[in-house]
């Protein structure tokens, strides 16, 4: 939000710093100067800095980088737009986003990386990145294309959401991605065996009459793409991975040396399919919400980093898009600000330790996109985020102190959490505090 | 869960009728009771009651049906209530008008009672959860997912008309659902209700691609032949097929499935000889039954129309009548 504050130095005192990229995880002092981090150690430093601030029972880690948020510009800024939602990520703990390539226009032109990153440009406090469409319009029939995409600056291509039903377009583009170095970043969904529905497959799903998503359309993607992978050397990365057999094959494939990495939405660690019943449309999502035992393996996957990245797959949406009978109702949520707080609460349940927690939010992405591993050493810079473990907080989307995203659907209205992200730095500025997280400063 | 409460004010009394789940059992068998009661006021020459007088009832279609909104309409015109029919195009409520719209513009005409088909699942849910207080929402079938009415008029043929369900309950009962289970709103609505009302062996008899992912858990056994789940049973529920099925390779052909899901006269013959066969119709002659057994004896195809007014007239004197005017239940 104060985008425009100075740079001030700043000293983080008796903060519990969890680094994964050197795997660090202790007590120290941390200072910030200049937009870089100059100082970490259990001793104060020598040097004076304009404010310091209490850490005490609190984390630094590099602040997450979302390998999936629609800032729905251009095309639906009834929606959002990069100034609502750039302060909802700040606000998340979140220092990158990463853009699909579904807008509208699609970004398959270099016309329109330019002007998204036009709009990125005048953003300040969080970087924004976007992805370039594999196939020209997202229709699966022909290639984007992608060496013009690639020097505008797409950090990697996928087709979104659309699906890609001929496989020989689909080897194709893997192939010549490949050719690029890039990354193609894929949901795995097999469209014809998902057949328009809209929840699991499953009792829950079959009580409640809803057209079914089987596993099965996961699974046979994966497989089709895994043997592409195997056949062309291209790197993929899975989007929202949803099923435990999906991790089953991932981890696999890995094991065979694959160059394949996957993500999934923090969402899907929590909610399972029973969370549709009484046609909640906060529910509805793409992929679908599963069973507990699928949320259960998924959590497993990430705790071991088969799943190397977890994501926001932040989908803001006006009111109107979630008034209507379910199957109706758009899917996806606004999971910005609840990335790290759905997170933060497995590492209370023992599932995930604070390191992790740190690893999937930021390094793991960093890999993805082939950035420099995050750090926080002297030197590297501070794109950080300080979070309170126990901070309690209840989700009030009515409450611009408490929400800022300009997408109001969440299924976690009304709930409270325990843990917030309570500070987030940017090129070392501070670029969010939590209310009165004040009261830790010095 | 949010489905009962829904349906049901804080006095456990029927607000809205959505769906057979949750719904208790002593409310189940009063609303029979007073089916029963309102058959018998309404089978003479005057067919009228004056439960509803003054009341607004709006069938609001958003699937074509001219068979199920002819029930409902006579159902509130022999209760007295004024009726009012919309057949609304699906394509419509996408031209910028939303259904909530369409919704508060109805309720803006003073309507009590809205009667809702749609075709998605939900869609009653939806109109009860943003209905105004005291408009109340009458499930006439959402998706694949409910039709409670249905449902219950299928208990009523059955309780009236299976002597098994009379001498000794309805947990003495063998019942079989024969045919597309998956899309269909009447199996999952009976299925509710005859395990409410304590039915335990309630079969589903399909191919395999017509019988939804873990059916099991609503309390059925699943059947893929038919001769072995129509094996003992008091009751053949038959449900009806779309013929364009066959586009979405559920099955090869209507001829097949005639062959080894139909109710032909072979298969009728190795029935108990008290067993009896519905349909929520429209039937596909020769599909799902048999032309000429589709109106013999043991057949209840055309009792359940009748009993259907019955049924929802109970269902809309049970919501929308003041307590006073129970006397006729």
């Amino acid at each position: 939000m104060s985008s425009s504050s100075t740079a001030l130095s700043l000293l983080i005192r008796n903060v519990r710093v969890l680094d994964p990229s050197s795997g660090f995880d202790a007590v120290v002092n941390v200072g910030i100067r200049d937009g870089r981090i100059d100082h970490r150690g259990e001793a104060l430093p020598d040097t004076a800095y304009d404010q310091t601030l209490d850490g005490d029972g609190c984390w630094l880690m590099p602040s997450a980088i979302d390998l999936a948020a629609r800032f729905r510009e251009p095309g639906a800024t009834h929606k959002a737009d990069f100034q609502s939602e750039t302060g909802a990520a700040q606000a998340g703990g979140i220092g990158c986003v990463v853009l699909p390539p579904d807008t509208s226009p699609v970004v398959d032109s270099p016309a329109v990386v330019d002007r998204i990153n036009g709009k990125a440009a005048r953003i300040h406090g969080l970087d924004i990145a976007v992805l370039g469409a594999l196939t020209q319009g997202l229709k699966g029939e022909a290639l984007a294309s992608m060496s013009a995409l690639q020097r505008a600056g797409c950090v990697g291509f996928g087709n979104a959401l659309a699906p890609l039903r001929n496989a020989l377009v689909a080897r194709r583009a893997l192939e010549y991605a490949h050719g690029l170095n890039a990354t193609v970043h894929v949901f795995a969904q097999d469209a014809d065996l998902a057949n328009g529905g809209c929840a699991h497959e499953g009792p829950v799903g079959t009580r409640l009459g809803l057209p079914p998503i089987p596993i099965a359309a996961e699974v046979a993607a994966l497989r089709l793409w895994i043997s592409l992978v195997e056949d062309t050397g291209a790197r993929v990365h899975f989007c929202r991975l949803s099923t435990a057999s999906g991790a089953q094959l991932l981890e696999s494939a890995q094991a065979r040396g694959l160059p394949v990495s996957a993500d999934v939405a923090a969402h899907q660690l929590a909610m399972i399919d029973a969370d549709v019943e009484g046609f909640d449309a906060m529910a509805h999502l793409v992929p679908p919400l599963r069973t507990a035992r699928d949320r259960d393996s998924l959590r497993e996957a990430v705790a071991r980093g088969v799943i190397s990245a977890v994501c926001s797959d932040h989908q803001p949406h006006e009111p109107d898009a979630k008034i209507n009978p379910f199957p109706l109702t758009e899917p996806g949520i606004a999971a910005l600000e609840t990335l790290l707080p759905l997170l933060i609460e497995l590492v209370h349940a023992g599932l995930l330790s604070p390191l992790q927690l740190a690893a999937r939010t930021s390094l793991g992405p960093a890999l993805v996109l082939g950035r420099a591993e995050p750090a926080i050493s002297p030197g590297s810079p501070a794109n950080l985020v300080l979070i309170d473990p126990e901070r309690r907080w209840t989700i009030d989307t009515r409450d611009p102190l408490s929400w800022h995203s300009r997408g109001r659907n969440t299924p976690f209205a009304g709930r409270t959490f325990c843990g917030r992200p309570v500070l987030t730095l940017h090129g070392g500025r501070i670029v969010w505090q939590a209310p009165a997280a004040a009261a830790g400063a010095a | 869960m949010k489905t009962p409460s829904l349906q049901l004010d804080e006095h456990g009394r029927l607000r809205h009728l959505l769906t057979m789940e949750g719904l208790p059992r002593d409310l189940i068998l009063r609303l029979l009771d007073r089916a029963e009661g309102l058959a018998q006021a309404t089978s003479g020459a005057e067919k009228k009651v004056a439960l509803l007088n003054g009341r607004t009832v709006v069938n609001l279609f958003f699937e074509a049906s001219t068979r199920t909104r002819t029930t409902f309409e006579l159902a509130a015109k022999r209760l007295s209530a004024d009726v009012i029919n919309l057949q609304i195009a699906a394509s419509s409520t996408s031209k910028g008008e939303t259904l909530l719209d369409t919704l508060k513009t109805m309720e803006a005409m003073q309507a009590d009672m809205f009667v809702v088909r749609h075709e998605a699942s939900g869609a009653a849910h939806f109109f009860a959860e943003h209905a105004a207080p005291g408009v109340a929402i009458l499930n006439a079938g959402d998706g694949r997912h409910a039709h409670p009415t249905q449902g219950l008029l299928d208990l009523y043929t059955i309780r009236a008309h299976a002597p098994k369900a009379r001498s000794a309950g309805f947990g003495a009962l063998s019942v079989a659902i024969v045919g597309d289970v998956l899309h269909s709103r009447v199996a999952r609505s009976d299925i509710h209700g005859l395990r409410t009302l304590g039915c335990v062996d309630i079969r589903v008899v399909a191919p395999p691609p017509l019988i939804p992912a873990g059916i099991e858990s609503m309390g059925v056994r699943v059947f893929h032949d038919l001769e072995r789940g129509l094996d003992g049973v008091d009751v053949v529920i038959l449900l009806r097929l779309q013929k364009e099925r066959m586009l979405g390779a559920f099955l090869p052909s209507l001829a097949e499935f005639h062959a080894d899901f139909g109710l032909t006269r072979e298969r009728f013959r190795q029935l108990k000889p008290d067993a009896i066969v519905m349909h929520p119709g429209p039937i596909n002659r020769g599909v799902e039954i048999e032309g000429e057994l589709a109106y013999g004896e043991r057949s209840l195809i055309l009792q359940q129309v009748t009993h259907g007014i019955a049924v929802r007239m109970a269902v809309m004197a049970e919501i929308l009548g003041s307590p006073a005017a129970e006397v006729l239940s």
